[in-house]
């Protein structure tokens, strides 16, 4: 029982990050319909500005917003350069072009900073463990993680759903031709989309950086799951990112802790831990693969989308 | 003039095709001849990756469907044929109708399901497929997870190791990509290639003369699998190894790239795709450790600059030179 409510704390905030990164990835798809391979390296580049800010002034909070800043500068800054030549063109060419751009990064963090992981340390505040009865002890940056997720996911749907700029977003993700025609300057929203969707990227990194080691690649797998999670909630629905990213953080922090204890049963425990890595990991695309097969649009697909 | 996704224009006809194999079948003479022993080693891998780009090219040149999970099926021929191996089971009329079946299910198993998206979600849901079979990889612990796992030796044919000469081999890889490259281009003039063509462009059309284009699509998706699969078979006896990475998602990219450079939809595009590719990657890591940092942006240009490919571009160059002669 215990167990059960860590790793349930344990996939609440790995999906609240997923959410973080999925819902920038899914605002890009939906309104812009261009495929953004490139937005894994944004939540690296998150965790490395971070390492280095925080670094610098040692301390978390300024190294924080400097990070964040910085992450949205780079985001407008590839924007400009070449995103923008490649909303028109084919996905195929937005795939490769974005893909080239995971190259460059990856290798270019690894020349910059090396290829070693940084590690980033706890901020003072937020550390030691918070006791959750029955002795069970919960580190208090993973709620901090889990807040601040949370207080952002909040800000969001605020935005989103109450406000102009989210009523543009929403129409923009049911039909972004027809916005155009309708007198809006659709570029403009698209680099304001854009730059608050690596932003929130960059600050998933950020957070992530003091519990997971900064190293290069690091954004591929967390771009690949991002994928899953927008494809299970359905492209372009915010609602349908959060629903995924929970959905896929939680089965997979609980496939992963219980199926090595399944897997004990068979055999001896390193072959365990390492089938039982590759097993769990194959869980939220069997998920994905189900979702998709019962509901080809996703759980929650945008309303109106074409 | 057609645009330059177009395919069986004239230019993509039958004599590059007979030049290539001719040139191609001259390499261990002439490397033998030499005493330039590498070649033969460096032309097997480059006809291997053309093998697995011309297994893309099917679907994504001719069938539209951008597939960014290819790379699972060579490693799961891969791994079919070095697990074999490891088992004492390794002959090729073991391991190769193996490789082909396991790729083959995988892909119409998932194929069931990735081509009822299309668009967007067809890219992704590859992509995700594609990380299965890569896990799927790692979880193998008895077969060396993570790290891969170093084969004892190369497949034998009826108990002998006719394989392990290079030029044998050679000719073996040679063979596939000749005949994978007279199917498809047989097939891609044949009422299938027809069918698929015709659905990349509008598939509700097709729909409506009475095509299955689930049908069609899900038999180039088996077909490409397969090829694929058998790249991986040739991979894993070529290396005397296997690894996850063989699976990997930038595999997925590195092959869209070479069916990219090399023109989408032209059959020999895909082989001049991954000689170039090789070419780039064996000079730019003469440069530097750090080749991707110059790989990544040429991508990056070759995309903004260009359209469909090197042979796009021949094209559009002959078309100049046509004095823009329609035909």
């Amino acid at each position: 029982m215990s167990l059960l409510a860590i790793q349930v704390l344990n996939g609440l905030q790995l999906g609240l990050l997923m959410f973080l990164v999925a819902a920038g990835l899914t605002l890009v798809f939906g309104v812009m319909d261009f495929i953004n391979l490139a937005h894994g390296v944004q939540y690296m580049m998150g965790a490395y500005l971070a390492a280095t800010f925080i670094g610098w002034t040692g301390h978390f909070v300024i190294g924080l917003g400097m990070a964040l800043f910085g992450i949205m500068l780079f985001g407008l800054l590839l924007e400009r350069v070449m995103f923008r030549h490649l909303y028109a063109r084919s996905h195929l060419d937005q795939v490769l072009a974005t893909f080239g751009l995971i190259l460059f990064l990856n290798q270019g963090v690894k020349m910059v900073w090396g290829a070693a992981p940084l590690s980033v340390p706890v901020p003072e505040w937020f550390q030691g463990s918070v006791l959750l009865g029955d002795g069970i002890l919960y580190p208090v940056y993973r709620f901090v993680i889990i807040g601040s997720g949370l207080l952002m996911a909040l800000v969001l749907w605020l935005v989103v759903e109450k406000t102009r700029l989210g009523m543009l977003v929403r129409a923009g993700a049911s039909n972004a031709t027809m916005l155009s025609a309708l007198g809006v300057d659709v570029r403009k929203l698209f680099m304001v989309i854009f730059a608050f969707g690596t932003m929130l990227a960059g600050f998933a990194g950020a957070m992530a950086a003091p519990i997971l080691s900064v190293e290069p690649g690091m954004g591929d797998q967390v771009l690949i799951l991002a994928f899953v999670v927008i494809v299970i909630g359905g492209i372009g629905s915010i609602r349908g990112a959060f629903a995924g990213a929970l959905l896929v953080g939680l089965i997979d922090t609980l496939a992963r802790s219980y199926s090595v204890d399944v897997m004990r049963l068979f055999v001896g425990p390193a072959a365990a831990r390492g089938i039982a890595n590759g097993l769990s990991s194959m869980f939220i695309y069997l998920l994905m693969a189900l979702v998709l097969f019962l509901r080809p649009d996703g759980l929650f697909p945008a309303r109106g989308r074409t | 003039m057609s645009g330059p996704l177009v395919l069986s224009s004239k230019r993509s006809s039958f004599w590059p095709v007979v030049v290539l194999c001719l040139g191609l079948a001259l390499v261990p003479v002439v490397a033998v001849l030499t005493k330039q022993g590498h070649w033969i080693s460096l032309t097997t891998q480059m006809m291997i990756l053309a093998l697995a780009a011309l297994s893309l090219d099917l679907i994504l040149g001719i069938g539209g469907l951008l597939s960014f999970g290819h790379a699972a099926f060579i490693g799961l021929g891969a791994y079919t044929t070095g697990i074999l191996i490891q088992e004492g089971k390794g002959d090729v009329l073991v391991a190769l109708p193996m490789s082909l079946a396991v790729s083959g299910l995988f892909a119409f198993l998932t194929g069931i399901i990735a081509l009822r998206t299309r668009g967007v979600v067809f890219i992704m849901i590859t992509l995700a497929f594609g990380q299965m079979a890569y896990f799927a990889a790692q979880a193998l612990y008895a077969y060396g997870g993570d790290d891969g796992l170093t084969l004892d030796g190369r497949s034998t044919l009826f108990g002998l190791k006719l394989l392990s000469n290079k030029i044998v081999f050679y000719y073996l890889t040679f063979a596939c990509l000749a005949g994978c490259l007279l199917l498809l281009q047989r097939l891609s003039r044949a009422r299938f290639g027809r069918v698929l063509l015709g659905a990349r462009d509008n598939a509700v059309r097709m729909e409506s003369l009475g095509y299955d284009v689930f049908r069609v699509r899900l038999m180039a998706y088996v077909l490409s699998g397969m090829m694929a699969g058998l790249a991986g078979f040739l991979l894993a006896n070529h290396t005397e190894f296997v690894s996850p990475a063989y699976a990997a998602w930038q595999r997925s990219g590195d092959l869209i790239f070479m069916v990219i450079i090399g023109g989408v939809g032209s059959l020999w595009g895909a082989v001049g795709g991954a000689l170039t590719y090789l070419l780039l990657e064996e000079g730019l890591s003469g440069l530097t450790e750090h080749w991707k940092v110059i790989f990544g942006p040429l991508i990056i240009l070759f995309v903004l600059l260009t359209h469909g490919g090197i042979e796009g571009v021949v094209g559009r160059f002959r078309d100049l030179l046509d004095g823009g002669r329609h035909d």
